[in-house]
């Protein structure tokens, strides 16, 4: 077993979000969420249920990236029945982010004008319905100014700040629980939830996020380094990416 | 008993210039691209497309046959952004209805129910619906008072949908994994025109696949295409993978207008369907 590098500590910082999670619908979107989801269903959220990126619900750790690979399939999931998952909660999304503000408000529609955009992205996708319905976490790989930005061109997810403006029963169930990027991991504990340093990845600094964060980040007395692997995550990781796949995805 | 067999020339004729067409599949699966091809080489102008978007909405945007975009994505799937679109976008060259999937299936719903909206959730607090007048709310008349978001209902005048196997009188099946939303498509249109791979006698339907598989019925279609290749170069398994090497191809030329013109030429001028499927090779 090699040692653990970012890329594994990223990936059980996701796992780490579905840590209580129970039987729900863990939908890590990109490759570390979904090794960090897998991961986290093999060593201890064993009944989240996962999908195959495509029409079924998956009983087996498929890996990543590895074709023609055994599926155990224990349910039809067409999208259509997607959609009944998200409207009745019982899903945590990772989603990605082009833009995020300091109150978790996620674009990754298009960034600037909106007839005239400089760059079109994913358009709005599932965001707004996943983000007023259940959990969701986000997966930012390159953390740097140009994505943790004061204000968003364009809101596709919902942020606590306007979420707050909204129904008892969608206050009630908007919950952003965690931004896991290529150096920390970030929350919205915090009384009017601005988002929050929650720990560092080994080798980087506070200072070192603050510098790639365009906004001011709630930092309380000392911050945390963010959880190396534990030897049984390390075989999981093994099982769910044995290509290695993570280590491309962060590119450092 | 009505024979509903006609080419994608026929269901072109049946358009307008500014009709709202609607277009089944989801991204760069089993998209009705015959058709799709059809209508881009037509006179046809200012369409206004509501679709899971792929290449169908690329295609149509390149060739200049678009106003506006009903969408919640466009992509290629392995190519995660459309790049026709998306050059069309960010030339301000189409306007744009910006929803979330699952209110662009609330709003096809609606349509097939003749409801002008379904309340829901979503959207509410994003800029589908604080950034776009056209979406409104509404207060829930019970006990709980809650402002919802009143999905609105996508009306089409013209539903287009590739299907694996079909008959002549209209019904439909699909064999793969998915059946999209294909049948909200035909039953949010007043007329529905579906392409098969294969027009098999009534008779047989049933033993192709469980009778779940047989989503579209003859109520909702008017014309029947059979176009064996017709959803090429997107996904249409079991009957055959996404073509990636030509849809690599087709992405690179939005980058380059003499590359466009090119594929253009040897893949839309070529002429209906059977000359496409012979310069392709299908």
């Amino acid at each position: 077993m090699s040692t653990p590098d970012r890329a594994d500590v990223c990936v059980v910082a996701i796992a780490d979000t579905f840590r209580g999670d129970g039987e729900i619908m863990a939908n890590p979107i990109g490759n570390i969420p979904m090794i960090g989801g897998r991961v986290a269903r093999v060593v201890f959220e064993p009944d989240l249920v996962m999908t195959d990126g495509f029409a079924v619900l998956v009983a087996n750790a498929m890996p990543v990236g590895v074709d023609d690979t055994q599926k155990v399939i224990e349910a039809w999931n067409p999208y259509r029945t997607m959609f009944d998952v998200v409207w009745s909660g019982r899903r945590h999304v990772v989603m990605g982010a082009s833009q995020i503000d300091p109150y978790g408000n996620q674009n990754f529609a298009f960034i600037g004008d909106w007839d005239h955009p400089k760059s079109q992205l994913l358009g709005m996708r599932g965001a707004p319905g996943n983000t007023v319905n259940h959990v969701t976490s986000y997966w930012i790989p390159n953390h740097s100014p140009r994505v943790f930005v004061e204000q968003v061109d364009v809101v596709s997810g919902v942020g606590y700040d306007r979420a707050a403006r909204l129904g008892d029963f969608v206050r009630a169930h908007h919950e952003i629980r965690r931004v896991v990027t290529n150096l920390a991991v970030l929350d919205f504990a915090t009384p009017g939830h601005r988002m929050r340093l929650a720990s560092v990845h080994p080798g980087v600094t506070v200072d070192d996020v603050v510098a790639a964060t365009g906004f001011e980040l709630v930092i309380d007395g000392d911050v945390a380094e963010s959880r190396m692997p534990t030897d049984e995550e390390l075989v999981a990781i093994e099982q769910v990416d044995p290509n290695g796949v993570r280590h491309q995805e962060l590119g450092s | 008993m009505t024979d509903k067999r006609i080419t994608e020339e026929d269901v072109v004729a049946e358009l307008r210039d500014g009709m709202t067409i609607g277009i089944g599949g989801w991204g760069s699966r089993r998209k009705p691209m015959s058709l799709v091809r059809a209508i881009a080489r037509s006179g046809l102008r200012d369409l206004t497309v509501v679709s899971y978007g792929g290449p169908d909405v690329g295609l149509l945007c390149a060739t200049g046959k678009v106003k506006k975009v009903v969408y919640a994505f466009c992509s290629l799937d392995s190519i995660a952004l459309e790049p026709h679109f998306r050059k069309a976008r960010e030339a301000g060259a189409v306007s744009t209805l910006e929803l979330d999937e699952g209110m662009f299936l609330l709003g096809l719903q609606a349509a097939a129910w003749r409801v002008p909206f379904l309340p829901t959730r979503v959207g509410l607090g994003s800029d589908v619906v604080e950034r776009q007048p056209e979406i409104r709310t509404v207060v829930s008349p019970y006990d709980d008072g809650e402002e919802l978001v009143a999905a609105p209902a996508l009306g089409l005048d013209v539903a287009l949908v590739h299907m694996h196997r079909g008959d002549a009188r209209g019904n439909g099946q699909y064999l793969n994994v998915d059946p999209y939303f294909d049948d909200l498509f035909c039953m949010a249109a007043p007329r529905a025109f579906m392409s098969v791979e294969r027009v098999v006698p009534t008779e047989e339907l049933a033993s192709n696949g469980p009778i779940q598989t047989l989503r579209i019925n003859r109520l909702m279609t008017h014309g029947v295409v059979e176009a064996p290749g017709g959803a090429h170069f997107t996904e249409c398994v079991p009957d055959y993978e996404r073509d990636e090497a030509f849809q690599r191809e087709y992405a690179l030329t939005a980058r380059d207008p003499d590359a466009w013109a090119v594929w253009k030429d040897k893949y839309l001028d070529c002429g209906d369907h059977d000359a496409y499927r012979t310069a392709v090779g299908l």
